[in-house]
């Protein structure tokens, strides 16, 4: 059996013109997915031979686990929710109704990656589009602290670099391409330009792009130390005013580097005056599959894109005091759950040594480093391919999961809705 | 239900403030007891649920607001109860209390402004979370680039059935158009100023847009007219050019929205005065005009529209954080935090305008309540609005707060004019649901949706219109004090209008070589986004 025009819920490109092939209750092909998508989609068909649950790793029934979480959750004084990037829409909304529920914190890988730009947005605003505006018109794109040729495989095929569009019918010749990044990544033979930053410099470099922009003058001196060239840097300048439709994508090379939020500001910013002169835009380069969703659900339902606490009874925000890396290496949090995300392979020591401290649940569609210390696991099927429901584009545009092969796992949405309903029968 | 002894407001069915006696079953008004819960309204005041025409509540640009702006959530936050959810926000408020607060003010019914058809999932995904509510949505049409092409090569059997088509694909209720031609020509940084300016992507006019859409309107019956958000919005003078493209569009329906922005006179910043006489004049000779107020409130706000090149216009002018949104072949969008203040002559000039206007448009049916929430400012401000519109007096209270330029360039110190409760009850909930063709909303005739909103009958307008004593939506009483009393997800209304399926293939190449969405993927399905639904018919 085929499906056509499926939706890739991997990386934040979600490319929706994937084809998969079932045979035999098994997906054997997928046609247009890169390296990252096929992967994604033939190892999530493999069967797994866990328990949808267990609890203290052995296999309980969805039932006992669920009342353990439950009775976890609602004894803490501290819970927290995390993760939630590779999860639909649904399952976001859910997870956000039993924070509010436990009177608990709940946190996005967001404030692990863009978190950064959020900020900026929040201070400056932002200057965006969707992707499909750089298709029909960009005629200069530049990466910055990103690298696409490995996290985001189609991104220049398919958005932003090779594609033909209504205004760019020569497509890669039409266009020219800048890379700004610490080392010579894969994505640097993509580039017309590649421009090798001095860790930690990216602020300086943008300020003074700002100030070329603006026809201000600026010292050879400002630039030294900073890995680029004067010449290049006005070089840059003079593109970026001189192009038609200009994009600037933000990576989290920029996100997560000395600077951090700073340094989206000065990328934001430059994008807005950039409008002074032509037409220029910026995108972030989100990462998970539904990390934009995530930040947008957290939005319409609490008002706050990420770390939000509800122990007053209603939302309150602040990255620092209710962000998932602060509150547990600070040893806040005396309950943990985590949805679709993996922190114990991925976040800082001090988090890892909570993690192992506090009684942790977990939900994922298959075994991680966190799913094995977790006090309660529930194996869950997998969105976009076990499950539909809706994933949003790194540039806000909502797209249909499809559901193409059958789980015996119940789907995050269901655990969480179960969760949210015990809880409620504890409290009452 | 049976609601008792009150003094009942229902101009649809021209009942005056007479005191009768209203029944409710199975979710419908109907003309005899059938039993139920009783309300003692004795000393209150009954009306029609209140109608929202014209508010920015749902979709992408309102959460980019939202996220932008966490200043405006600290303002206003609401603990869950063992009924509701919780949420904060001011001016941009979060879903669950966008729901509450307007059934808190006794509205039922509500339209949200603008969506972007590539975002019309977003729209609904966040309509589900907005609960007790019935709602629909305007979808942008007016830079969308089939629209355009259909327009240019004269092609409008195609342009009906695309405008047909999308409505459909989106689950949206009517056509929007906003900066006709101009936010086509913003995605390479340019803006329109003319009737006769082109677009960029084909070479049309905004005078071609708004007319042939309005055709559209006419020929596929949709139950609501074209909703216009004109050319040269904000700008000094503009009521010229809202004029001339109520004039291009001869007799057919149009709905002029947020008339206050587009409605001033004078040259530039330093001489702006309100256009309200002119627009007016040409409003009250012409019966197939309605406008809204998009009354301006002192206060914090957020902009927040389609038109894109408005938006960076503001934010340069403002020097508050901008945000810029163009969306692929279809339109734009920006948010732009702002606070109108009292003391700055040009907004005290637009808050005069949009009074004036409403005090000049003679016929209520056609001059609705609004305050393009959150643009011009938040709906909760409607009680006070409310009462400038019925006290004569606490308008010269008020304006005489207000820079002088409120009292030297507009005429509104010399309007006595006071609107009655029979008026109010127009303008809020009559008058939107005709314009709107909700035959079921905003009248208690028998077979209209029992949605009823009670007031205690007291002095001061604001504080009636604050604190309705009971709302009841579909026969079920929601609201009690202040108090929400039950929540549940309310019905989205549609149109589905007749297209030749043929449509499909006269757009599905270009589409699919210019869109970065397969074209597959694009249409809404109706049962995952649409749970509760319904469809308002179309009378062709």
């Amino acid at each position: 059996m085929q499906f056509d025009s499926v939706v890739c819920a991997f990386c934040g490109c979600v490319c929706d013109d994937i084809i998969v092939t079932v045979e035999d209750g098994q997906i054997t092909q997928t046609k247009n997915a890169c390296v990252l998508g096929k992967a994604w989609f033939l190892g999530h068909a493999q069967h797994q031979d866990i328990s949808a649950a267990r609890i203290a790793g052995q296999p309980a029934s969805l039932e006992d686990a669920i009342d353990e979480a439950a009775r976890i959750l609602v004894g803490a004084h501290y819970p927290f929710i995390y993760g939630l990037s590779s999860t639909s829409c649904e399952a976001q909304r859910q997870a956000i109704a039993l924070a509010e529920a436990i009177n608990g914190t709940i946190d996005c890988c967001t404030s692990v990656c863009h978190g950064p730009s959020g900020m900026a947005m929040q201070g400056v605003g932002e200057p965006s589009c969707t992707l499909g505006e750089v298709k029909n018109r960009a005629d200069l794109v530049v990466y910055w602290g990103s690298n696409p040729a490995e996290s985001h495989p189609r991104h220049m095929s398919r958005y932003a670099v090779t594609v033909k569009g209504k205004f760019t019918p020569n497509g890669r010749k039409g266009r020219t391409v800048v890379l700004v990044d610490v080392r010579p990544t894969p994505s640097a033979r993509a580039a017309d330009i590649f421009l090798q930053i001095a860790p930690g410099k990216d602020f300086e470099v943008l300020w003074a792009l700002r100030a070329l922009v603006k026809g201000q003058r600026v010292e050879a001196s400002a630039l030294e130390g900073t890995g680029i060239a004067f010449e290049q840097i006005t070089d840059l300048a003079e593109r970026m005013k001189k192009c038609r439709f200009g994009v600037l994508f933000v990576g989290q090379g920029l996100t997560q580097s000395r600077g951090k939020h700073m340094n989206l500001t000065a990328a934001f910013l430059l994008a807005n005056d950039l409008n002074s002169v032509t037409k220029f835009a910026l995108i972030p380069m989100r990462g998970h599959g539904n990390v934009t969703g995530v930040d947008g659900v957290m939005a319409w339902q609490t008002g706050y894109p990420f770390g939000v606490n509800f122990s007053r009874g209603y939302p309150r925000f602040n990255p620092g005091e209710f962000t998932m890396v602060d509150v547990l290496s600070r040893g806040d949090a005396d309950a943990v759950m985590t949805v679709a995300s993996d922190p114990y392979a991925n976040l800082p020591r001090m988090v890892r040594k909570r993690l192992e401290d506090v009684p942790l649940i977990s939900l994922d569609s298959h075994e991680s480093e966190t799913t094995r210390i977790a006090r309660v696991a529930f194996t869950t099927s997998t969105v976009g391919v076990n499950v539909g429901g809706t994933v949003y584009r790194m540039d806000n545009i909502p797209l249909p999961l499809t559901k193409v092969l059958a789980s015996p796992y119940p789907s995050d949405e269901e655990v969480l809705g179960r969760l949210l309903a015990r809880v409620k029968e504890l409290e009452s | 239900m049976k609601i008792l002894n009150g003094e009942v407001y229902d101009p649809a069915n021209g009942i005056d403030g007479e005191i009768r006696d209203v029944y409710i079953q199975d979710g419908r008004i109907v003309d005899h007891d059938a039993g139920g819960q009783t309300i003692d309204a004795t000393g209150m005041v009954v009306m029609p649920g209140g109608v929202e025409f014209h508010a920015h509540v749902a979709g992408s640009k309102v959460n980019a607001g939202r996220k932008m702006c966490p200043e405006d959530h600290r303002d206003q936050v609401f603990a869950k109860t063992a009924i509701t959810r919780s949420g904060v926000g001011h001016t941009i408020p979060s879903t669950f209390i966008t729901g509450y607060h307007f059934a808190q003010l006794g509205y039922t019914t509500l339209m949200e402004a603008a969506g972007p058809p590539l975002g019309a999932r977003h729209v609904h995904e966040e309509f589900n979370d907005i609960p007790l509510l019935d709602k629909g949505f305007f979808v942008l049409m007016g830079n969308n680039y089939f629209v355009l092409k259909f327009i240019a090569e004269n092609d409008y059997s195609k342009l009906r059935d695309y405008v047909a088509w999308l409505l459909k694909a989106t689950g949206a209720y009517a056509i929007k158009i906003v900066n006709p031609a101009g936010v086509d020509t913003w995605k390479w940084g340019r803006n329109v100023s003319s009737l006769e300016d082109k677009a960029d992507t084909f070479p049309v006019t905004p005078r071609q847009i708004v007319v042939n859409l309005a055709r559209v309107q006419q020929d596929l019956g949709l139950p609501h007219s074209i909703h216009v958000h004109c050319n040269n919005l904000g700008v000094p003078g503009n009521v010229g050019i809202t004029i001339e493209t109520l004039e291009a569009i001869g007799d057919m329906p149009i709905h002029l929205t947020h008339a206050q922005f587009n409605g001033y006179g004078g040259t530039d910043w330093t001489d702006i005065r309100s256009g309200a006489p002119e627009l007016a004049e040409y409003v009250n000779a012409h019966e197939n005009v309605t406008v809204d107020m998009g009354q301006v409130v002192f206060g914090p706000v957020t902009t927040m529209t389609a038109d894109g090149p408005w938006q960076r216009r503001l934010h340069l002018l403002s020097g508050h954080k901008w945000y810029n949104a163009d969306v692929e072949m279809e339109t734009g969008a920006g948010v732009v935090p702002y606070k109108f203040s009292k003391r700055n002559a040009v907004n005290a000039v637009q808050w005069a305008t949009g009074l004036e206007l409403a005090l000049l448009v003679e016929d209520p049916w056609r001059m609705f309540l609004t305050t393009d929430h959150p643009n011009g400012g938040p709906f909760h401000a409607y009680p006070d609005i409310i009462k400038m519109l019925m006290s004569r007096d606490y308008r010269a209270e008020v304006i005489e707060g207000v820079h002088r330029r409120a009292r030297t360039h507009s005429g509104l110190k010399d309007l006595g004019r006071e609107y009655s409760l029979y008026e109010i009850a127009i303008i809020t909930r009559a008058g939107p649901a005709k314009a709107l063709g909700l035959k079921n909303k905003g009248h208690l005739g028998a077979g209209a949706d029992g949605d009823v909103s009670i007031y205690p009958k007291v002095s001061d307008p604001k504080e009636m219109f604050s604190h309705p004593r009971y709302v009841i939506k579909a026969g079920e009483l929601i609201a009690q004090d202040g108090r929400i009393l039950v929540d549940k997800p309310g019905t989205t209304l549609y149109v589905s209008p007749e297209y030749d399926q043929q449509i499909e293939s006269a757009i599905r190449e270009e589409f699919e070589d210019f869109y970065t969405v397969t074209f597959k993927n694009y249409p809404v399905n109706y049962d995952h986004y649409l749970p509760h639904r319904k469809e308002v018919p179309c009378e062709p």
